[in-house]
């Protein structure tokens, strides 16, 4: 339709100045009229139908609902959608889970009824306003029409809108996570959360179960992901950094040519398949080592995963490494040879300390990346919450937790499922505070010597 | 004078230990640079060591007989109720007719793998017509047996450690004496969906999920990626606003996946009422997902086309926006079109939002379109993989090896795009 309303709009422009060699009296070429009434005909239908597809299935609803006999619409809320639901299921002749009477068999039957009315209502309206759209659009040509200016406007405006989506999926995540971790903080007070030392988030079906409060302790948790991620940076950061000097500074053109490329496989690889080589070759690997020299290792423990993690990381540290390296003056690196330091005493005296904010920042980037990690800790991590130090034990971690209280259904209000977004918000604000000064002194350090 | 030859001296009594520091210092940096690389070699002989095996699958030929009588009891075959397994058993128990007890029968069934009866419904719906005829098929056996034939299992065990009895390995033996076992080309694996028997499960669903949520994802973030740059990088006005969405940007490329997992669960499917496991959601998720990487790759690509370009445009009398659509963005795609390789690449691998909004289900049958529930390609592989039945561990593997294939292909097209489009200015 906005393909129709495009040639009829560049034709009508040419029309109303009398064939394509008058052409220059448009003030606009004529392509951009038909743009212009291919705009007009498609925006206003397509905002329609899109208004349209948020609010129908609700209305629908409603008014189901409100056709409905006197005893189903006293129920409470959950019950009500439980109801709906089933009403759903029902018209779409999957199976239901209560006892089909009357008045549920007219509410499906009603519900089809008006789903089918208002598609046939949307696509009359979405036509017809395309088509008014289309037609006003095409009425309003003229040779002085600025066309271009309007079309250019509107264009500009939609690459308005695209930048502004990642500011929107920023605000998203901060009030979806916030406005749930709320609602939990009103069960569980935040000093619990925060100060509390015990972990058991399963909480009772029945109130009068043992342990059916279920506690939310998130300190274990914590110090979790923090054994793991102390692991996984006393991994990556020595053999990251020495892998950038050693790339920099010794290795011959071709070496690197060979071991970069490598690295970066090494990046790109899923980090599932991380997660499957922790659980399955390397955890059962440090248990048999562990029992032969008479430590007892968990099959689960925060070694494994912490191992793995690091290896996963030599990559981003050794690249932010490297480019903090090359960003120091190679005057600072001659000088330094020139007055007799090996390569070795350059390096550790001249360019690290010159180089030590930008791998500072980058060392942040990759504490926030071992924090946010969630695949290889689902995987190669245990599910106990336990608050120790022992790198030969099981941990858990805020992440491990998060997947395993959302994965499976749950009712959406219960403490369980809201504290998983309560421990995303302590995530998201740990990594963003961790991004923000690692970028930001990685930025402000490559700047200060270009 | 003295002074410095003292100088010198100082120095050479130095030497030793400062070359001997140096050379360490090297052979750090060399053993730190192979610590990553012999990773990556363990890493990928393990995971071929493991999954190739999996490529094939133990078969089982029997001669079935498809009797009418069981069949078609009523004089009319319904495929729907017919008894197949009893045909199956019957014919692996033609081939071991010494088997005679209930206990022996039972044990001897498990030898076959369902997939048998569901192959012989296939065939029967395909012709009718061969009711009453015996045939000679290859029939899926039981993982156990697969993995007996594979040297999975270890005879020297315990017999009441194994899955297999010494009984029932014997007879497997017996049945390969006769000709009767063979490996052939698991063409299971690549045109079923999940399964609970390991010999039936099939990364075919898993695939197809990906692929919707790719379609989806590709979609939606190549076009607002390349749109969100060229505003940023032509456009915007250098101001408080595009500083703040620049900052927004870098750091969403760094916020931790699961987080965007939370978001699409709260906001797509609690707050919009989209369903769940669909591939359209975690399409969408994982558009939020890519869309900072894009963005990054654009702008740098953008940022490549040398000014004298736009000038030269401008100078003849195009608009700004004429500059940007008909000059900058045409040589500016390649960098965009790798950027967006990258970021699908990425999407590929990514599972933890998946997990979030309920991609990890059981699912068996493909996913047709983008509202039926699906599973994706690591998400099958973690589910896999956290399965206690130790024959999915190769299968694991092998659905890795097939991952890591698809992301192969994705780099080197991206590799060999910014090859052959490289332009020097």
């Amino acid at each position: 339709m906005a393909l129709a309303a495009f040639y009829f709009g560049r034709g009508r422009s040419l029309a109303v100045v009398g064939g394509p060699s008058h052409g220059s009296v448009l003030h606009s070429l004529p392509g951009y009229y038909g743009y212009y009434v291919a705009i007009w005909c498609a925006l206003p239908a397509l905002a329609l139908l899109f208004v349209w597809m948020i609010l129908e299935p609700r209305i629908v609803v409603a008014m189901v609902i409100s056709e409905l006999p006197e005893s189903y619409r006293s129920l409470s809320a959950g019950e009500l959608d439980l109801l709906v639901n089933n009403i759903r299921n029902l018209a779409t002749g999957d199976v239901v889970s209560v006892e089909v009477d009357q008045a549920l068999q007219d509410a499906a039957i009603l519900l089809n009824g008006y789903g089918e009315r208002s598609r046939q209502l949307l696509a009359v309206l979405s036509l017809g306003l395309a088509g008014l759209g289309g037609t006003l659009g095409w009425r309003r040509i003229r040779p002085e029409l600025r066309a271009r200016n309007r079309v250019e406007n509107v264009i500009r405006w939609m690459l308005i809108a695209a930048s502004s989506i990642a500011i929107l999926t920023t605000i998203g995540i901060v009030l979806s996570v916030l406005l749930e971790a709320i609602r939990f903080f009103q069960k569980v007070p935040l000093t619990e959360f925060l100060f509390g030392l015990n972990w058991s988030p399963q909480t009772a079906i029945r109130a009068d179960q043992v342990g059916s409060s279920g506690s939310f302790g998130a300190v274990p948790l914590f110090t979790g992901t923090l054994l793991i991620t102390a692991i996984a940076m006393f991994v990556a950061v020595p053999v990251g950094l020495m892998t950038a000097i050693y790339l920099a500074e010794y290795s011959s053109a071709r070496i690197r040519g060979i071991a970069k490329p490598l690295l970066e496989v090494l990046a790109g690889i899923p980090t599932v398949v991380y997660g499957f080589f922790a659980a399955l070759t390397v955890a059962p690997w440090i248990r048999n080592a562990g029992e032969s020299v008479g430590l007892t290792v968990a099959s689960e423990s925060a070694l494994a995963a912490g191992l793995v993690m690091g290896i996963m990381i030599i990559p981003l540290v050794s690249s932010l490494a490297d480019d903090a390296i090359n960003a120091v003056p190679t005057a600072m690196r001659d000088g330094a040879l020139a007055l007799g330091s090996t390569r070795s005493e350059t390096m550790t005296k001249v360019i690290l300390p010159a180089a030590l904010p930008g791998i500072v920042g980058g060392i942040l980037l990759a504490v926030s990346r071992a924090i946010g990690e969630t695949m290889i800790v689902v995987m190669a991590a245990g599910l106990a919450a336990n608050l120790t130090a022992n790198p030969f034990a099981a941990v858990t971690t805020v992440t491990v937790q998060i997947v395993t209280l959302l994965v499976g259904d749950q009712e959406f209000d219960s403490a369980k499922t809201l504290a998983a977004f309560a421990l995303g918000l302590m995530l998201f604000v740990v990594t963003l505070c961790l991004n923000v000064i690692g970028l930001s002194v990685v930025r402000k350090y490559r700047e200060q010597y270009d | 004078m003295s002074a410095e030859r003292s100088t010198l001296e100082k120095v050479e009594a130095g030497l030793a230990r400062r070359r001997r520091k140096e050379l360490l210092f090297k052979l750090t940096g060399m053993f730190a640079t192979a610590i990553g690389v012999v990773f990556l070699g363990v890493f990928f002989a393990t995971l071929i060591a493991k999954g190739s095996s999996s490529f094939q699958q133990t078969f089982l030929k029997l001669d079935i007989e498809l009797s009418a009588a069981a069949l078609a009891p009523d004089g009319e075959l319904d495929l729907r109720y017919a008894d197949f397994d009893a045909l199956v058993r019957s014919a692996l128990r033609a081939q071991l007719p010494e088997v005679s007890s209930r206990e022996e029968r039972r044990a001897l069934n498990r030898l076959v793998s369902v997939g048998a009866s569901y192959q012989l419904r296939e065939l029967l719906a395909a012709d009718p017509g061969l009711v009453g005829t015996t045939q000679t098929l290859w029939v899926p056996a039981s993982s156990n047996v697969d993995m007996l034939i594979k040297g999975d299992i270890n005879e020297q065990d315990d017999e009441a450690l194994r899955p297999l009895s010494d009984q029932q390995i014997a007879w497997v033996r017996s049945l390969d004496e006769a000709g009767r076992v063979d490996l052939r080309f698991n063409s299971a694996l690549f045109s079923n969906g999940d399964s609970r028997e390991p010999e039936l499960a099939g990364i075919k669903g898993a695939v197809m999920g990906s692929f919707y949520m790719l379609l989806v994802t590709i979609t939606l973030s190549f076009p607002i990626g390349v749109a969100a740059a060229i505003y940023l990088e032509e456009f915007a006005p250098k101001n408080r606003w595009s500083d703040l969405i620049e900052v927004n940007i870098n750091n969403l490329a760094a916020v931790p996946s699961i987080v965007f997992g939370l978001l699409g669960l709260a906001v797509f499917i609690n707050w919009m009422g989209l369903p769940r496991s669909a591939a359209l959601v975690g399409g969408l998720v994982l558009t939020l997902l890519t869309l900072p990487v894009i963005i990054i790759a654009s702008r740098a690509a953008i940022k490549a086309v040398p000014p004298s370009i736009r000038e030269a445009a401008l100078g003849l009398g195009a608009s700004r926006m004429q500059v940007v659509f008909h000059h900058v963005m045409p040589l500016a795609m390649p960098g965009m079109l790798t950027g967006a390789i990258i970021g699908m690449s990425r999407a590929l691998g990514e599972s933890a939002p998946l997990l979030m909004i309920g991609m990890v289900a059981f699912i068996v049958d493909v996913p047709g379109g983008f509202t039926d529930p699906a599973t994706a390609l690591p998400v099958q592989i973690y589910l896999w993989a956290d399965s206690p039945e130790r024959a999915f561990a190769e299968r694991t593997s092998a659905a890795i090896i097939v991952l890591l294939g698809f992301l192969l292909l994705m780099n080197l097209a991206a590799v060999i795009m910014r090859k052959r489009m490289e332009r020097k200015w």
